[in-house]
């Protein structure tokens, strides 16, 4: 197996302080890996450079020949203008984007699969609605199959089953084991750590810098969790400059 | 009926010339005014509008009451402030809108100035409120080519263009189409308030754009369907208002923008989405 995503010595962060520090380490082809970690501890952060939002301050990511735009991305909070006028079917269709481009058209075959996307979801019918009359469960659904439409050999996934009650993260649940039996790589933040042990075969314990990586078993031990917990709490902001060789 | 309804116009040549580029302005101006809407940049586009006036009064007063000169100067002087705009919304995070106000109130004083300073008050009026009854060969020839430009830049940039309003961080996830459509976007709303600059003159070239895309809001959930609407409402305005200047003889710029303005009121007393009369009575709540 080939690592799709590689590691090295990769430091991500904000403003000169670190938010990931020193992380090394390889995702292979076709993993389902949970990122987790307390608050703060540089989930969210890990993705940006993930896919490419922000640059790395020392080190870097091998992507093994996937470009960053080719990776699908579902942030934590998705910066959409819910008032905007446009409706379910549109939204999910904007998943074609790296096959149509600007100008590519949208065929009956095209059609067809982004009624098959939106079937998958859960939410046929709800084409014609409005973004603006959906609900917080309605709106995440819509956006998973906008990810399914983006056809990733990469998922990103910012806390997906954030404030989504049990049968919509059960549903969603359900297209992650189904990206994974597809041999995607799926990365996802989490914080319900059986879910985690449920689903996830492989996680990152993350607290700025790793924690454990490894299967889920070995890596959420209660120390280890505990651990993550006070390696968090300590920002300074008059840091002196990180030593550690480049 | 004939008389009132249709008779203006196949009896005057500059009744039709008039309508004809009435219809043109708004088929560019309305969905230009819906984008501008929606990206939440009215007051950009009335900054701009503004801004226009002192390059348009530069050419005039270089070469006179030259179609040529004068748009060349305005579309100079609006891509200047398309682009200013642009990095005083980066650059200060708080006071874009009382810039932007500073700004227009001194392009407008400026431009005033200029004019005075080589025509009359003829000109001056015909500065702040156009003529659109004395559009010869050549603004016509302008505006429509104007209008084909837009339309036709509006179907190449309208992914990028929707997706940056609704969802910017996909859009930056999946393209890189998201920087230049937006360049693109702010060119064609200088093109189409220079064409409004002709026909209805500084203070309302913004008029024929924003009024009607504010009145499609109240009418449609859909932006394509918002798009036809405010390009359809600004040609009924432009019709109308040129009627009602014609039996009244009230200036016709401003006529235009009035029949606007009323269907605007009307949309929002009685529009489908939104509109007040639906807000405070709206029928029976269904069953599921």
């Amino acid at each position: 197996m080939t690592a799709q995503l590689q590691f090295r010595n990769l430091t991500l962060g904000y403003d000169r302080h670190p938010a990931v520090h020193h992380l090394d380490g390889a995702v292979e082809t076709g993993a389902l890996m949970a990122v987790v970690g307390p608050n703060g501890a540089g989930k969210s952060t890990l993705f940006k450079g993930v896919v490419g939002t922000i640059k790395p301050f020392a080190g870097r990511i091998d992507r093994n020949g996937v470009s960053p735009q080719d990776i699908a991305y579902l942030p934590q909070v998705a910066e959409i203008d819910r008032t905007f006028p446009i409706n379910v079917y549109d939204m999910v269709a904007m998943g074609l984007w790296r096959m149509k481009g600007l100008f590519g058209s949208i065929g009956a075959k095209d059609r067809d699969t982004v009624e098959r996307a939106i079937a998958a979801v859960g939410l046929t019918g709800f084409e014609p609605r409005a973004i603006g009359t959906l609900s917080g469960g309605q709106m995440q659904r819509m956006l998973f199959a906008r990810l399914l439409l983006q056809d990733a050999r990469v998922i990103v996934l910012d806390e997906p089953f954030n404030a989504i009650d049990a049968k919509t993260a059960a549903d969603l649940l359900a297209l992650v084991r189904q990206w994974h039996a597809e041999k995607r790589t799926v990365l996802a933040a989490l914080h319900d750590i059986e879910l985690v042990k449920a689903n996830f075969p492989e996680t990152l314990l993350l607290a700025r810098e790793p924690v454990a990586w490894g299967a889920t078993a070995d890596v959420l031990t209660p120390e280890n969790i505990i651990k993550a917990r006070h390696m968090c709490e300590a920002f300074d902001e008059h840091a002196e400059a990180c030593v550690v060789a480049a | 009926m004939y008389d009132l309804l249709i008779a203006p116009f196949s009896e005057f040549e500059f009744m039709r010339r008039a309508l004809a580029g009435t219809i043109a302005l708004a088929l560019g101006a309305g969905p230009i005014g819906v984008f501008l809407m929606l990206r939440r940049m009215s007051l950009v586009g009335d900054a701009m509008a503004h801004a226009i006036l002192p390059g348009a009064a530069i050419g005039f007063l270089i070469s006179g009451l030259n179609l040529f000169a004068m748009a060349a100067g305005g579309m100079l002087a609006g891509f200047v402030v398309a682009i200013a705009a642009g990095l005083i919304a980066r650059s200060t995070e708080l006071k874009e809108d009382a810039s932007l106000a500073a700004f227009f109130l001194i392009s407008l004083a400026l431009g005033v100035t200029i004019v005075s300073l080589k025509g009359n008050n003829i000109d001056l009026l015909h500065f702040l409120f156009g003529s659109v009854l004395a559009l010869d060969d050549q603004t016509l020839v302008l505006i429509a080519g104007n209008v084909t430009v837009t339309l036709i830049a509006l179907a190449l940039i309208y992914r990028p263009l929707v997706l940056e309003c609704v969802d910017p961080g996909f859009l930056r996830s999946v393209s890189r189409a998201g920087a230049p459509a937006h360049l693109a976007f702010l060119a064609l709303v200088v093109i189409n308030l220079v064409n409004g600059f002709h026909a209805l003159g500084t203070l309302l070239a913004v008029g024929i754009m924003m009024v009607p895309a504010a009145t499609a809001r109240f009418w449609a959930r859909d932006i394509t369907v918002m798009l036809l609407i405010a390009a359809v409402c600004g040609c009924i305005a432009g019709y109308a208002g040129l009627l009602l200047s014609f039996h009244t003889s009230v200036p016709s710029g401003p006529a235009i923008i009035l029949v606007a303005g009323v269907l605007y009121v009307v949309s929002v007393l009685f529009g489908r989405v939104g509109g007040l009369l639906r807000q405070l009575f709206p029928g029976r709540h269904l069953e599921a």
